[in-house]
């Protein structure tokens, strides 16, 4: 019986998944405008999986107040409380509500992860677009300077600026986008380059059309699918950079909410069997999975494959 | 022919497409039948089915396609029903094909010899040693130069006409029953094209095999047929023997097929005043390599200069330097009278918008995200200044002017159009920047004989609407009989000879230009082996 217990739990779990996921989809589809809803329906379930879960981490991160029980930062209790009817998920180390501290993390988390990895894509696929049309010295000089970069390993590097820098909201922001642009560098460069050849960019160029419009107008909607693809990922990589920083001690600051240094404060209840420090290592778990889900969709769909 | 054995029969072969999660029947019932050592010509326009059939007597159906119905059986054995193994077997053993773009096709960090190899050591009808010898006896039998040496080269080490023959000499190695020909020849220059023909005609004759050719060259096909099926939509218009099918079509599509090259456009008054596009004393290349060597000639409004060549003799390199993406070491390129800069980004946006390009490839040509209102409307919206309502009056009328219904078609992805359709884009877009002088860089030359006589149509039409000077880059002589007033003949980037058509059309010719004109297939059947009499008789006289 007592192997037989989990089992149940995995397919219970994997049948609510499946009917959420199709529920979904069906009302995305009967919600959605005509051509959206026309892609939404050949989604696999996997993806409309991933559609949930992430709907479901914006409305939580939208409507936290709303939501939590407790304040973010409000010590209500003693520290290390079980679970109960009042604190569905207990206390933590300094007596702060667990389950209200995990719903904020996802505001905290989840925002800081998308501006970052905006920002990291603004900056990387714009240069990379553009050493790749103008070529020449410009190229090589960004080329190479990205190589340097990409040459220090990124969570030593982030944690040296962030050292030098101070550890600051902003600073966090800024440091991981400019390290996680260089690979959308990368990419956007070899993408681009592959397009610059092609004879509509000649006759665009033969046309008279300045740089600004070469790059969003001819050369950006047909980079558009690695691209949004490498968005889905590069935010995966981008969130467990941040909490990885922050279970280091060098990314968001006490006593704001995050599931990076929640794990880290919580950690000696492991030694006692408490699953609590870990619900959040699983909410990152969770998100990472379902990203991928949807890229691996929007992959499939750019790359044109029938089976 | 008839009396020997059946070798490969197919009745009611239907094979299904997948487009948006819905199967379509792209074959419906087609009925083949191919007896032992003979040949068969497939042609249709594209669309019609053809590979697709072709890829079916090997019993292989292409990503997204299925066979739905029908039997194939190739001498006994249902390749329907046969296992993948057993036909795994029998393809590249006693079935081979060979694919259009042989350069495409072999794999290229492998030398020719070593791929010539792997089907006879894989199947075990020889060994490595024999197969390599084998390979040189091939290699020299389609008059490959160098037969011993030949095959220790990699794919882009040998000319494309070269690596053709290869590939059928590839194809041969297991001494196979039959070949399907996927084209071969449809991307090579008519010189190499002749070279190609005879010897796969030879060896096919023989080592006795039978062969299914694939084309939508009805010369072509005049040359290496037995029996010509003609295919439509995926349905069989007719079939007969040869000689009886060039001589009296049955069917109205056939017939319609057989009179494309009747196109013949109005002689033009003669040329004065100052040229349009005068090119003097143009040498350019690129890097050390010169590609053109003091080119000169004169382009004059409303009329056609067809600038001839085979690959490489540096047509699309004058192209280059007329629109400035090329600057070139010596001479220069006058509109109107005045001196152009030689580089593009120092032009006027005036001068630009004189000189108007039409790309061979429309596919790579016309921005894949793009819809027409945006691909037509740019130039218009940028050179003319057009916004709002006028723009989109300006974009219904140009899309009207090269015969699209404006409601149906505006809002389009180029992806959503035919060949040639896009190309009719392709034309509008330079249309729209309202220009004096247009360079077509063989824009008929990827698109099938009855669409690109409509492309031929509308250019002549628009010319005399908009008092156009066209540049005709061409490899295609048909294609310079039916359009052009003048025609410059290059060759290693020189003007081997110019002047006005019916001058280049009546001898005598510079011996280039006869080897060019004389290259060109004819629908009579006996022209290549004529042609290679005569030319052997020469060689001795």
């Amino acid at each position: 019986m007592s192997v037989l217990i989990p089992i149940l739990w995995f397919l219970a779990i994997l049948a609510a998944s499946t009917a959420a996921a199709w529920l979904f989809r069906a009302a995305a589809v009967a919600i959605a405008p005509r051509n959206t809803a026309r892609a939404l329906r050949g989604a696999p379930l996997t993806a409309s999986f991933g559609m949930f879960v992430i709907a479901v981490y914006l409305l939580v991160a939208i409507l936290a107040p709303v939501l939590a029980p407790y304040p973010e930062r409000a010590v209500i209790g003693s520290q290390f409380m079980p679970w109960s009817e009042t604190h569905w998920l207990g206390t933590d180390n300094l007596g702060r509500d667990t389950a209200s501290r995990l719903i904020y993390g996802a505001r905290n988390t989840v925002g800081i992860a998308f501006i970052t990895t905006a920002l990291a894509f603004l900056i990387g696929s714009i240069l990379g677009l553009w050493a790749a049309t103008v070529g020449g010295w410009i190229d090589q000089v960004l080329s190479r300077f990205v190589d340097v970069l990409m040459a220090i390993p990124s969570l030593i590097f982030s944690l040296l600026l962030l050292t030098i820098f101070g550890t600051s909201v902003v600073n966090l922001i800024l440091v991981i986008a400019i390290v996680d642009s260089t690979r959308v560098f990368r990419l956007a460069r070899s993408v681009a380059q592959g397009i610059v050849v092609m004879d509509y960019i000649e006759a665009a160029k033969l046309r008279g059309e300045g740089m600004w419009r070469l790059i969003t107008r001819e050369i950006l909607p047909n980079a558009m699918a690695p691209l949004v693809a490498e968005f889905g990922l590069r935010f995966c990589f981008v969130f467990l950079a941040i909490s990885a920083l922050s279970f280091l001690g060098l990314g968001i600051q006490p006593p704001t909410a995050d599931w990076g240094s929640m794990v880290r404060e919580n950690a000696t209840l492991i030694t006692f069997g408490d699953v609590t420090p870990l619900l959040p290592a699983g909410a990152i778990a969770l998100l990472t999975v379902a990203v991928n889900f949807v890229v691996d969709w929007q992959l499939h769909r750019a790359s044109g494959l029938k089976e | 022919m008839t009396d020997k054995p059946v070798l490969l029969t197919i009745r009611d072969l239907r094979i299904e497409g997948r487009s948006e999660d819905t199967w379509t029947q792209i074959v419906k019932g087609v009925n083949l039948t191919l007896h032992k050592g003979e040949v068969l010509g497939l042609i249709g326009e594209s669309g019609a089915g053809k590979s697709t059939i072709g890829l079916a007597a090997m019993g292989f159906a292409r990503d997204g396609c299925r066979i739905s119905g029908g039997t194939i059986e190739f001498d006994g054995i249902d390749l329907r029903m046969a296992s993948e193994a057993k036909r795994r077997g029998l393809r590249g053993k006693r079935i081979a094909y060979v694919a259009q773009s042989a350069a495409a096709s072999f794999n290229p960090a492998h030398k020719l010899i070593d791929q010539y190899c792997e089907a006879p050591v894989v199947h075990g009808v020889m060994g490595r040693k024999e197969a390599e010898h084998d390979a040189v006896e091939l290699y020299r039998k389609m008059r490959l130069p160098n037969p011993e040496e030949i095959g220790f080269r990699y794919p882009h080490q040998v000319s494309g006409g070269q690596l053709q023959r290869a590939m059928t000499a590839m194809a041969m190695s297991c001494r196979p029953d039959l070949i399907i020909f996927d084209e071969p020849t449809t991307a090579l220059d008519v010189t190499t094209q002749i070279e190609v023909l005879a010897a796969i005609r030879d060896i096919v004759a023989q080592f006795d095999t039978a062969a299914i050719y694939i084309t939508h060259d009805l010369a072509v096909v005049a040359q290496m047929a037995d029996r010509i099926k003609v295919l439509l939509k995926g349905e069989e218009v007719e079939e007969a023997d040869t000689r009886t099918m060039l001589a009296a079509p049955t069917q109205d599509y056939t017939k319609s097929l057989w009179a494309v090259r009747s196109f013949q456009r109005e002689a033009q008054a003669e040329a004065g005043g100052t040229p349009v596009v005068s090119v003097r004393g143009v040498t350019a290349g690129y890097g050390p390599v010169r590609v053109l060597k003091d080119v000169s000639f004169d382009i004059h409004a409303r009329r056609t200069v067809a600038v001839v060549g085979e690959s490489g003799s540096g047509k699309s390199t004058v192209a280059r330097v007329i629109t400035g993406l090329l600057v070139p070491e010596k001479g220069e390129v006058l509109f109107d009278g005045q001196a152009l800069p030689a580089d593009y980004r120092k032009r006027t946006r005036d001068q630009l918008r004189q000189a108007q390009m039409i790309y061979q490839m429309a596919d790579t040509a016309l921005n894949p995200k793009l819809t027409l209102r945006e691909l037509i409307g740019r130039p218009a919206q940028m050179y003319l200044g057009l916004q709002g309502r006028k723009l989109r009056e300006r974009v219904r009328e140009l899309l009207h002017l090269i015969e699209l219904e404006p409601d149906e078609y505006i809002d389009r992805l180029p992806s959503e159009l035919s060949g040639g359709q896009k190309q009719r884009i392709g034309i509008a877009r330079a249309l729209a920047a309202e220009p004096k002088f247009i360079i077509c860089d063989e824009v008929t030359s990827a698109l099938d004989q009855l669409v690109a006589e409509g492309i031929l149509r509308l250019l002549d039409r628009l010319q005399g609407e908009f008092d156009l000077a066209y540049m005709f880059i061409t490899h295609d002589l048909a294609t310079v009989r039916a359009i052009a007033d003048d025609v410059v003949v290059m060759k290693e980037g020189k003007v081997v000879e110019q002047g006005p058509k019916a001058e280049m059309f009546q001898p005598p010719h510079h011996p280039y230009t006869e080897l060019l004109l004389s290259s060109v297939p004819e629908m009579d059947p006996d022209w290549l082996t004529r042609l290679l009499e005569e030319r052997e008789a020469a060689k001795v006289g």
